[in-house]
């Protein structure tokens, strides 16, 4: 059953009277008969986590706004910029009045003044449509003034980013919706406290699919929504299959579904009969690389379980790689992209980046030596952790794990081990 | 033109301006709405956008600079961006890329003698179930392959003239 990706389940639950004929803003009429409290705690007890990538308990996030403070806001993540992310993409261009009454009911329950969903640039022509719906919101009268009839009033806004990766890091994002450069800032203050926020108010910073779920939960209650999953992780995901796979693709399913179920009786298993899978990036380009073993394949896709085979569920876009799929390419891909995504506000990130994209490309050219694969580990782990946002650590996770795993990848293109240093004479 | 009491963009701008609590924030709506007159982002939007929202042109240059989707040159008049991102460089389209540089004739973010197409590679668009992709003047053409790409740049020649500036324009 489908939660979020419901336009393939629906005809046109794009459009409004669809939308409320199945159920839409039945769980905003429930949210709004509640306290703010009351929502924040059927929240907190779903389990729901931030599907964003850090798996942060939603509502427990929501609790941290500070009641007393007079304004506040909402800023939904649109930035879907993940390499191998497009889950938010399908949620808004086929079922966009979901996201926007779960934004809605977390507006309420932080008694929020406003809502900003920030889109990449890219996806203009969402923001385009998410416009069109919001409009059709404030004449229904569930959005702008005294919504629903009930007193309570907060507006929708969108907003276009205009290609740049690190918008997807919320601080980066509050500070390029507030027209400064999309670099992250230094905290505390969180973005939840007032001073770290939007504008300096206290915001709650949340992804699209995140708040896509919110919907569900309020209408069914926390117990519906805890009944799909596991224990710490629950409810449904949506897991963006690229690669090489028969039938890439966003599919939504429980968490705590294997990765083998996914990728074999969904994706269609690998691309190429003959040519086995051998590597996978559960999280994109950002999370831990893992060789497609058998016991990798019958791991649940849950935050715990992918915690236990050295890597995270993130975001869930998965990319797969066949056999074929040289690790020293991979990593040289994935660095490519954080050195261009470095917003070059941290030195580790920004130089670190640089000089591991240049020791790479000298390795895959035939130049390196070993050394030059224990130099770019050195380099990598010595940018971990020393950054303001995670981009630092990102950047770090292909190098590390790619040699960790797949040694013999890199010692094709550098030759026979040599004494350490003697290849550098 | 301008932007600024141009009738085209008062609406526009406008709206901008009333959502955000700070007139700062409308700087980056305001540097797409400069790229549509302009083709690009000049120095005269540049000063443009600055003075309608109090800016030192440089702060808005900073910002132009900053984004990948303000051009800060001329583009063709059809924006080709290849993604060369992992999952699509996996389905082939390094090759694409580079088939379709040779095929039109120019260097990474080179524009055709013509000023009909600039082709340059950029990083994921989020459509990596649909390789290899390119966006055309920010519009998502995908699942492409050599042939289908033929018969666009062939029916984009035929509309030449037709196709305004910047955005929405397959």
């Amino acid at each position: 059953m489908h939660i979020l990706l419901r336009g393939r389940d629906i005809d046109n639950i794009k459009a409004l009277d669809v939308y409320e004929a199945h159920g839409g803003f039945a769980g905003m009429k429930k949210a709004l008969a509640m306290t703010p409290a009351e929502v924040i705690d059927i929240v907190k007890a779903s389990g729901l986590r931030g599907r964003g990538g850090a798996g942060f308990p939603t509502g427990v996030k929501w609790s941290f706004i500070p009641e007393q403070e007079p304004v506040k806001f909402v800023t939904v993540n649109a930035d879907e910029s993940e390499t191998g992310t497009f889950k938010d993409r399908e949620i808004m261009e086929e079922n966009p009045y979901q996201l926007i009454e779960g934004s809605l009911i977390c507006a309420y329950a932080i008694q929020a003044k406003a809502v900003y969903i920030y889109l990449r640039g890219e996806f203009w022509d969402i923001g385009d449509q998410l416009d069109a719906c919001i409009e059709s919101l404030r004449e229904k009268g569930y959005a702008g003034e005294n919504i629903m009839g009930s007193g309570y009033d907060c507006e929708v806004y969108t907003h276009l980013g205009a290609g740049a990766y690190i918008c997807g890091e919320e601080s980066a994002l509050l500070n390029s919706l507030e027209g400064y450069l999309g670099q992250p800032r230094v905290r505390p203050p969180f973005p939840a406290q007032k001073g770290g926020g939007l504008y300096k108010e206290a915001t709650v910073v949340n992804n699209v699919e995140t708040l896509a779920n919110v919907p569900f939960i309020l209408s069914e209650g926390a117990d519906a929504f805890k009944a799909i999953g596991t224990e710490q992780s629950t409810g449904n995901k949506i897991y963006c299959v690229s690669g090489h796979v028969k039938r890439p693709g966003n599919y939504e399913l429980p968490m705590g579904t294997t990765f083998r179920e996914l990728l074999y009786e969904q994706a269609g298993g690998p691309l190429h009969e003959e040519r086995p899978f051998k590597a996978m990036l559960p999280s994109g380009g950002s999370g831990p690389i893992v060789p497609l073993t058998d016991d990798v394949l019958d791991t649940p896709m849950s935050y715990e379980d992918c915690a236990n085979i050295g890597t995270i569920i993130g975001s869930a876009s998965i990319i797969i790689m066949d056999e074929t799929v040289d690790m020293t390419w991979v990593a040289s891909k994935v660095t490519k992209f954080f050195k261009h995504e470095s917003c070059g506000k941290c030195t580790p990130c920004r130089e670190g980046t640089y000089w591991l994209d240049k020791v790479i490309d000298r390795i895959l050219d035939g130049r390196g030596t070993p050394d030059d694969v224990k130099r770019i580990a050195d380099v990598a782990e010595n940018m971990a952790g020393t950054t303001l946002c995670a981009l630092g650590d990102f950047a770090a996770n292909p190098i590390i794990h790619t040699i960790r795993h797949f040694p013999d990848d890199f010692a094709q293109h550098v030759g026979p081990q040599v004494g350490s240093g003697e290849s550098m004479k | 033109m301008a932007i600024i009491d141009n009738p085209k963009y008062t609406e526009r701008i406008n709206q901008h301006l009333a959502k955000y609590e700070t007139k700062r924030s409308a700087v980056m709506p305001l540097l797409y709405i400069a790229q549509e007159e302009y083709g690009w982002v000049n120095q005269a939007g540049i000063n443009e956008v600055a003075e309608l929202l109090n800016l030192d042109p440089t702060q808005v240059k900073s910002i132009a600079g900053f984004y990948t989707m303000y051009s800060e040159k001329p583009k063709g008049q059809y924006w080709l961006q290849v993604c060369t991102d992992l999952p699509c460089a996996l389905k082939g389209a390094d090759e694409f890329h580079a088939w379709l540089k040779e095929e039109l004739g120019v260097e990474e973010g080179g524009t055709t003698a013509d000023g009909m197409f600039t082709v340059e590679h950029v990083m994921c668009l989020a459509a990596c179930d649909k390789a290899p992709m390119l966006q055309c003047n920010f519009r998502y053409v995908e699942d492409l392959d050599q042939d289908k790409m033929r018969d666009l740049l062939a029916r984009w020649r035929a509309e030449a003239g037709q196709s305004p500036n910047g955005r929405g324009q397959e």
